[in-house]
């Protein structure tokens, strides 16, 4: 497979010895004009990869924050064809930063398989993580999209145990994303020598890098994650401050661009702390 | 789709059932249901499990179910013999204990220690507070807020049982919405957990293995029919929500041709208006809660609310299974709206003294339909899947008759 923006990415990291800053938004929260902003305002802010929720109606693997993010995005409109819309957007002045497109398997598999892989590489889309197409499924999604040059991401859990491990990676593609907590995004945070033997055992099995999500909340947590892997996921946090910043209706505030591009930044000084 | 040589050898190694079903959950869960899959097939080949299961069945639940000759509905539509499969009879009031039973058994055997299911009805989380009650094991029960308001009855019964209830608020706060939290809960006690699903729908080995437990409805009807009638029901008739009694009925019988089989869904205000729980008649293939099947969306492949005056239907999808039964041709699907199944729950209550669910209503009125133009021979064979005595206090409010 070609080289990717995301393998550019951790190699350009990984010769500065620095580590991955993965921010995650849903796409149009809380609305499309404003969380394009939003995104095109991560990078300066520190975010190295930006995974953009696809929003769904019954995301089965996120806790409240993810829920009322996608919900908010769904209210205001958002599509997956206004996600792609959005990606395109972001391209035309960022042609360095990564896309991972992340989210659930009905919304693409009514788009249609062949064309949403055509059209997200087209937008300029590096990589995808569904969270419900384990490897029992890869031969809906995950092998055509890698056919296609796209990474595909796999979720890796505790669960996953040493026998599962080599069919999980097997097919995954840019990165591992470990997942430090069984339980719902956004919830109980993970513990740092667990998490670090972990990432040893996964990295056992692949040269690829691993990033950790699920539980990362503060700048401090996003530090000590960090410094026993190879970068570290924040979504509910920073769509948290999202939810915070909307005013008495529940829309867009002056305050929304600037506070979540803040919490943004922190949590990258975290990360680069590591 | 070509015809089959036998409907009954679903699903294959990978849970499908032709494209339907499938395992689509995160890879947190997948061990836990590789496992289930597992500990499945080893219990139902194992004597001891079957015994106690029988065991259970007969003295627990009061099995056999009686098949009924409805008398007076048969005079009433003046056509087909109409008979009724009791499974309102069972201990609980529904046919949902029969797979309670199967999976509580399983989850003893796998050591899990604490039990979690949905409920839409009610009727399943009954079963499920009912199982755990009698086996010693803590339960919660995820169900939605709208459902709660509607099902009162039963949230007491379940809360005497000893059963945790969680109201779920998100979404329309229906069956849909407390699958969702019940799986988030899962993901999150893995260890400790078996989450016993109510119908025949989620990840394989779900669907097949709730079939399973199901199917002592469809063998005993098969048997008594055959001991009263001297042989097969000519048509067999159900309603659908996830489709587990309709299953459980219509499995032993798929590969007998003779026998017409008919499953009926939720209607609502009509499958012409957005207001139905008709996944079938109104929806298209997608990915939900674990396995492909038929679903109500919109063409961004969002989830719609279903609308059905009985919360047991009100569910946007539907079992695997009916969804290749529909596409194979084996088994018709039709709808039954509200107000036709508030008539025949009125009308079977008044001639056979039998109080039926709103659920069944379904099914019972559309019997109504096709009854009168069958011949007096034609054995028509209706699944009373519950009882309606949770539903007395909604059907009196539709019938704006104040009962305090």
């Amino acid at each position: 497979m070609q080289q990717t923006r995301l393998d550019n990415t951790f190699k350009q990291l990984g010769e500065r010895n620095s580590k991955a800053f993965v921010a995650f938004v849903s796409a149009g929260d809380p609305d499309p004009v404003t969380s394009l902003k939003i995104m095109h305002g991560l990078p300066t802010a520190g975010a190295d990869i930006i995974e953009l929720g696809m929003p769904f109606t019954d995301p089965m693997a996120d806790g409240p924050s993810i829920q009322a993010s996608s919900q908010r995005a769904l209210k205001a409109g958002m599509t997956l064809k206004g996600t792609l819309d959005m990606v395109r957007q972001f391209r035309t002045d960022n042609d360095e930063t990564p896309i991972v497109l992340m989210g659930y398997y009905n919304p693409v598999y009514i788009y249609g398989v062949d064309a949403f892989i055509h059209d997200a590489k087209q937008a300029g889309v590096d990589g995808l993580i569904i969270v419900d197409l384990p490897p029992e499924e890869d031969e809906e999604l995950c092998i055509p999209a890698l056919n296609a040059g796209l990474n595909f991401i796999r979720l890796a859990t505790p669960t996953t145990d040493d026998a599962r491990l080599p069919e999980v990676l097997a097919n995954t593609s840019g990165f591992v994303y470990y997942v430090s907590i069984t339980g719902i995004t956004g919830s109980a945070s993970p513990e740092q020598n667990v998490v670090e033997e972990a990432v040893v055992r996964i990295k056992r099995y692949t040269d690829l890098p691993v990033a950790v999500g699920f539980g990362v909340r503060t700048a401090e947590q996003a530090e000590a994650i960090a410094s026993v892997a190879d970068g570290a996921v924040v979504g509910s946090a920073l769509v948290d401050v999202i939810a915070e910043s909307l005013d008495s209706q529940g829309l867009t505030s002056a305050k929304t661009v600037t506070e979540t591009l803040k919490k943004a930044q922190e949590l990258a000084d975290g990360v680069k702390r590591a | 789709m070509s015809k089959a040589n036998s409907y009954t050898t679903g699903p294959d190694e990978n849970g499908r059932f032709g494209i339907f079903g499938g395992r689509f959950v995160a890879e947190t869960l997948m061990p836990l249901i590789l496992d289930l899959e597992k500990a499945y097939g080893a219990a139902r080949q194992d004597p001891a499990f079957l015994d106690q299961l029988q065991d259970l069945q007969t003295h627990y639940v009061g099995r056999p179910s009686p098949l009924y000759f409805a008398e007076r509905l048969t005079e009433h539509y003046g056509g087909a013999k109409i008979y009724l499969k009791r499974d309102e009879l069972n201990h609980t009031g529904s046919h949902k204990i029969n797979n309670c039973l199967g999976q509580i058994l399983l989850a003893k055997r796998m050591g899990k220690r604490r039990i979690i299911a949905e409920t839409g009805a009610g009727q399943h989380g009954v079963a499920v507070a009912t199982v755990a009650a009698r086996f010693g094991l803590p339960c919660t029960i995820f169900m939605g807020a709208t459902d709660i308001e509607r099902q009162k009855p039963n949230v007491f019964r379940m809360k005497l049982l000893g059963a945790e209830i969680m109201p779920v608020t998100s979404g329309a706060g229906t069956l849909k919405d407390a699958m969702n939290e019940a799986l988030r809960d899962w993901v999150t006690n893995v260890d400790s957990t078996f989450y016993i699903i109510g119908t025949v729908a989620g990840p394989h080995p779900y669907p097949a293995m709730v079939r399973d437990f199901q199917s002592i409805i469809g063998q005993e009807t098969k048997q008594q029919m055959l001991e009263r009638e001297g042989r097969l029901p000519d048509t067999l008739c159900a309603c659908i929500g996830g489709g587990s009694n309709a299953m459980g009925l219509f499995y032993p019988f798929l590969d007998d041709e003779s026998v017409d089989i008919i499953g009926v869904e939720a209607g609502g205000h009509g499958i012409d208006t957005p207001e139905h729980a008709a996944s079938l008649a109104g929806g298209k293939p997608g990915v939900l809660h674990g396995n492909r099947t038929y679903l109500l969306q919109d063409d961004d492949g969002q989830i719609t609310e279903g609308h059905s005056i009985s919360a047991g239907l009100d569910y946007p999808g539907i079992g695997p299974e009916h969804a290749y039964l529909k596409d194979t041709g084996r088994v018709t699907y039709v709808s039954a709206t509200d107000q036709e199944a508030l008539d025949a729950f009125q009308l079977c209550t008044k001639l056979e003294g039998i109080i039926p669910a709103l659920e069944p209503s379904h099914a019972l009125s559309h019997v109504g339909k096709i009854a009168p133009d069958l011949p007096s021979d034609h054995l028509l064979v209706m699944n009373m899947c519950g009882r309606g005595d949770k539903d007395v206090f909604s059907v009196a409010e539709h019938l704006n008759v104040d009962i305090g």
